[in-house]
């Protein structure tokens, strides 16, 4: 394996702890903000117009309207500060990068759901994905207690 | 000052706790053998000569093949000296790692750029080019390059066309991110000449000074 890649796959998250993005996919960014000492989660939803990069360098466009103007944000996806990617609903594209909802407004931004065998596979294999990561970082944290345990 | 002989082996980005991304730089860097050590008596000054990443001895020249043996090592392919103020305690065949550098120090970083080949003076100094159209005669013409009847010449170091690239550049200060002592690599903040896999010296800042 390329040395990078080997690297990158060391210092990014786990496989585990993202979820299959395509562009079309509507998600809730769970991004961990600052309010002067306080940090807090802030839910950021809308659609992943283009996944880019790949690595520890992978990011997405998040494109939502927020009081009928265009909102886009830029996520690193192996942001320490992006704690979890929820995809409520998947679309059924047949384009890598939708910059061109950028140019439409109403009824016309709409994108067709991707439904059928192949849907619920995924939604099937996100669960899965879902359930390992909970399980890994239960006894991620359960080996935690016990070498605090030791310690003391 | 420490120096350490390595290859450039790509970029990549880390992230610190509060999410801010830094690019850097990957060198695999040493373990490097100290191959000869020049000394006021015998040479007129000080300095230690590594040698990194082991040749077959087919590759090696005999008098590289020669030096090798008396080290009691393979020939290398990349030699470079280190000059030193004084006489170095290291001994011939010695081994430099990473461990040599700290976290946070600033270094700079030597390499031999990508050669661009002969190139015109918009992509080798920055000139601006003529307008596109509108009957234009000079999209990329370097324009003038002096006066006329005096001086009758062209100055000396008057920037043109030529051979551009595949020279020796130092990057000044560039702070070590990370260090992998299990698989030799440093992590260099930002950028560093040259392209992948080319060998680059990695050395102590002569002039940054350590933000605190």
């Amino acid at each position: 394996m390329d040395l990078i890649d080997g690297i990158e796959k060391e210092l990014g998250k786990s496989e585990n702890e993202l979820p299959t993005l395509r562009a079309g996919c509507q998600v809730d960014v769970h991004y961990l903000i600052r309010e002067g000492e306080k940090e807090r989660i802030q839910i950021f939803s809308g659609m992943v117009i283009a996944v880019r990069g790949r690595g520890i360098r992978r990011s997405m466009i998040v494109r939502r309207i927020v009081q009928g103007e265009g909102v886009e944000r830029i996520f690193p996806l192996h942001s320490p500060r992006v704690k979890d990617i929820v995809i409520t609903r998947r679309g059924d594209v047949r384009r890598a990068k939708l910059y061109y909802l950028r140019d439409r407004t109403g009824k016309s931004t709409r994108v067709k759901e991707f439904l059928g065998d192949k849907a619920r596979n995924v939604r099937e294999l996100e669960k899965v994905r879902r359930a390992d990561l909970a399980a890994a970082q239960a006894s991620a944290a359960a080996a935690d207690t016990a070498d605090s345990g030791e310690e003391d | 000052m420490t120096l350490i002989l390595g290859r450039k082996k790509g970029m990549t980005q880390l992230f610190a706790e509060d999410g801010t991304a830094t690019g850097c730089t990957v060198v695999e860097a040493g373990p490097c053998t100290v191959m000869q050590l020049r000394t006021q008596e015998k040479n007129g000054y000080s300095a230690v000569q590594l040698g990194f990443e082991d040749v077959r001895d087919k590759v090696a020249s005999k008098p590289r093949r020669g030096q090798a043996a008396q080290v009691g090592t393979a020939p290398k392919r990349f030699l470079r000296e280190d000059r030193l103020a004084g006489d170095s305690d290291l001994e011939v065949g010695a081994a430099i790692t990473v461990e040599a550098f700290d976290c946070g120090q600033l270094v700079d970083v030597i390499g031999t750029s990508r050669g661009r080949g002969f190139s015109g003076t918009i992509r080798r100094h920055g000139f601006a080019r003529g307008p596109k159209t509108h009957g234009s005669r000079n999209y990329r013409k370097p324009g003038s390059i002096g006066c006329s009847a005096y001086p009758s010449r062209v100055f000396k170091g008057k920037r043109s066309s030529g051979h551009f690239g595949a020279k020796r550049i130092t990057t000044k200060n560039l702070e070590i991110l990370r260090i992998d002592t299990g698989r030799n690599l440093l992590f260099i903040k930002g950028a560093v000449p040259g392209p992948r896999n080319g060998f680059v010296q990695v050395q102590t800042a002569k002039t940054g000074v350590q933000k605190v």
